[in-house]
């Protein structure tokens, strides 16, 4: 095991500096997420248009440097994207966390891929595998339109 | 007390961990446990195990004695007055349970007020929170102060006409605050109201008297105590296990069974129905014994010592900011690190061997009272030194470097 696969530059950057913190006027859609054990806490806001597009993202939140550096790449990736595009990165996403050695998915580019398989090292810690999915979880629920808070001891 | 030869008694600091030596700073979560304690078990399912308190055979009158035994090693630990005052339990949380069920089903109505502080433990809190929807009481906090400390000022305060219980802990497992619970026991005593301690910090490292105390019931976790999980103690006054209901129902705690009525057995096989935790219970008196040979006094010195080390080397780290400054503080300390939240403390902590807690510690009430989500707690155990809090110190300057840089 190796702390530096944890805390690399770009997490710890994310994390001190998260991107698209905060909330905005004419969101659409939202998602509360909230880990008890650890006290993490993220607040998803979308703006979905009419054709299934993410037009902007922000989140609120506070928690460790993991949860905080995977909802400010997480944001980041998803501007832009239409909704099978999105459900595409997070089943491609989750499932890297999980089992997978790679990300399969093609609609990123290579940069994009480095920065997001960045979180691949919370796969060494399973105490930490939940603050990397947590705001995953929470865009899901918001995409959905599921009702109630994401808690990462009832998810699955 | 020489710690490194006392060390040597627990088996587990012979594992590396992360190809480091283990510094243990996680006793008020578990304490680790002394090789007898662990020897105890293993003798007792290889050489003598029967169930207690059923058959007549050789085995099971032994193991009877054994179990017995550990009941007046506990009462004359906490100088209980009889040793029919120990219930046996499957930890502190069910202690606690029992009293706010049965107390709660006989003497509880609706309005009436349960008081207990801020800075309790969930296992202190819950249980009582079940009587709110079941009987309509109302549950009271009093307040903690800037310091993590709770006054008598402050119970005080909150103590009504109503109140018909008072559940407070002995030991802050957050802020480490000891609370004066003798006098706090005093006060409601003079306006009747009885007085459930919370004793899952207090009993591993303070030398109790339950008679000199005088409370009513208190609770302890014996794998706190370098004993084994799935064990915990209620001490209550007798009148009280004598006028309380029995809390849960079957074989061992009956007196006669028919089919028109039942009458439940003498204490203490009221409270124990079902199997015990028979080889727990005799393990645990060896954790006793364990206490006793080294003197709860001398641990008392000897941790007091290390916490105002630690809280020394901490106070000059500019970086950390320790929670609780208690008028008198146990071997608890809780700290925050500018800039580094207390998970991605513990796990870069981790990577050095130093294990710590992160998280609200089941204090979800006083976190949210002093702002915080979560905290880092170091917490000391018989077997730490100076070292292991040098070692925190050192890797806490490695996690602010990390995230510093």
């Amino acid at each position: 095991m190796d702390l530096k696969d944890l805390y690399q530059e770009i997490i710890l950057d994310h994390g001190k500096n998260p991107r698209n913190l905060g909330k905005f006027e004419n969101f659409n859609k939202d998602a509360k997420g909230h880990n008890p054990l650890c006290g993490d806490k993220v607040h998803v806001y979308l703006k979905v248009d009419e054709n299934k597009k993410i037009s902007d993202i922000k989140f609120e939140g506070h928690g460790c440097a993991i949860s905080m550096a995977s909802a400010s790449i997480m944001t980041e990736l998803m501007k832009d994207k239409d909704e099978k595009e999105v459900n595409e990165l997070i089943e491609d996403f989750l499932k890297m966390i999980k089992d997978n050695p790679e990300l399969k998915s093609k609609i990123i580019s290579d940069d994009d891929k480095t920065k997001l398989m960045s979180l691949s090292g919370v796969k060494k810690y399973p105490m930490r595998v939940k603050c990397a999915t947590l705001p995953w979880h929470t865009l899901i629920s918001a995409m959905t339109n599921k009702p109630g808070e994401v808690n990462t001891e009832k998810a699955d | 007390m020489n710690i490194k030869d006392i060390k040597k008694e627990f088996p587990i600091f012979d594992n590396k961990v992360h190809n480091n030596d283990l510094v243990y700073l996680d006793s008020a979560n578990s304490s680790q446990k002394p090789k007898v304690v662990v020897d105890r078990i293993y003798d007792f399912y290889t050489k003598e195990f029967s169930n207690v308190g059923r058959s007549v055979h050789y085995l099971a009158v032994a193991a009877t004695n054994l179990y017995e035994n550990t009941r007046v090693l506990v009462q004359k630990y906490i100088n209980a007055k009889d040793p029919n005052e120990i219930v046996f339990t499957k930890g502190a949380t069910e202690a606690i349970n029992l009293v706010a069920n049965t107390f709660g089903q006989k003497y509880l109505k609706e309005g009436d007020e349960i008081l207990i502080t801020e800075l309790e433990h969930h296992s202190n809190y819950v249980p009582w929170h079940y009587l709110r929807k079941s009987k309509g009481v109302k549950i009271n906090f009093a307040d903690v102060d800037e310091n993590g400390d709770i006054s008598i000022e402050s119970i005080e305060k909150k103590i009504t006409p109503k109140t018909k219980i008072l559940a407070i802990t002995h030991l802050s497992n957050v802020t480490g605050a000891i609370l004066p619970i003798k006098e706090i026991i005093q006060l409601a005593h003079s306006k009747n109201i009885p007085v459930l301690v919370d004793g899952c910090q207090g009993a591993p490292h303070l030398k109790l008297d339950m008679q000199d105390l005088d409370c009513d019931f208190y609770a302890i976790s014996c794998h706190k105590m370098y004993g084994p999980t799935g064990l915990g103690v209620l001490y209550a006054k007798k009148k009280w296990l004598e006028e309380l209901p029995p809390y849960q129902g079957g074989g061992g705690m009956i007196g006669e069974v028919k089919k028109e009525g039942i009458t439940f057995g003498d204490l203490p096989n009221k409270y124990e129905a079902g199997t015990m935790a028979t080889a727990q219970v005799i393990a645990f008196g060896e954790s006793i014994n364990f206490i006793n040979k080294l003197g709860i006094e001398k641990i008392e010195e000897h941790e007091r010592e290390l916490t105002k080390y630690g809280e020394e080397i901490l106070r000059k780290n500019n970086s950390v900011k320790l929670i609780g400054s208690p008028k008198n503080k146990g071997s608890v300390l809780s700290f925050t690190l500018d800039g580094v939240h207390p998970h991605d403390i513990a796990t870069i902590l981790d990577e050095d061997g130093v294990a710590i807690r992160a998280g609200h510690h089941c204090c979800q009430i006083l976190h949210e009272k002093l702002g915080l989500a979560a905290t880092a707690r170091a917490s000391l155990g018989v077997y730490n030194t100076k070292d292991d809090l040098d070692q925190l110190n050192s890797s806490i300057n490695k996690c602010i470097k990390i995230f510093n840089s």
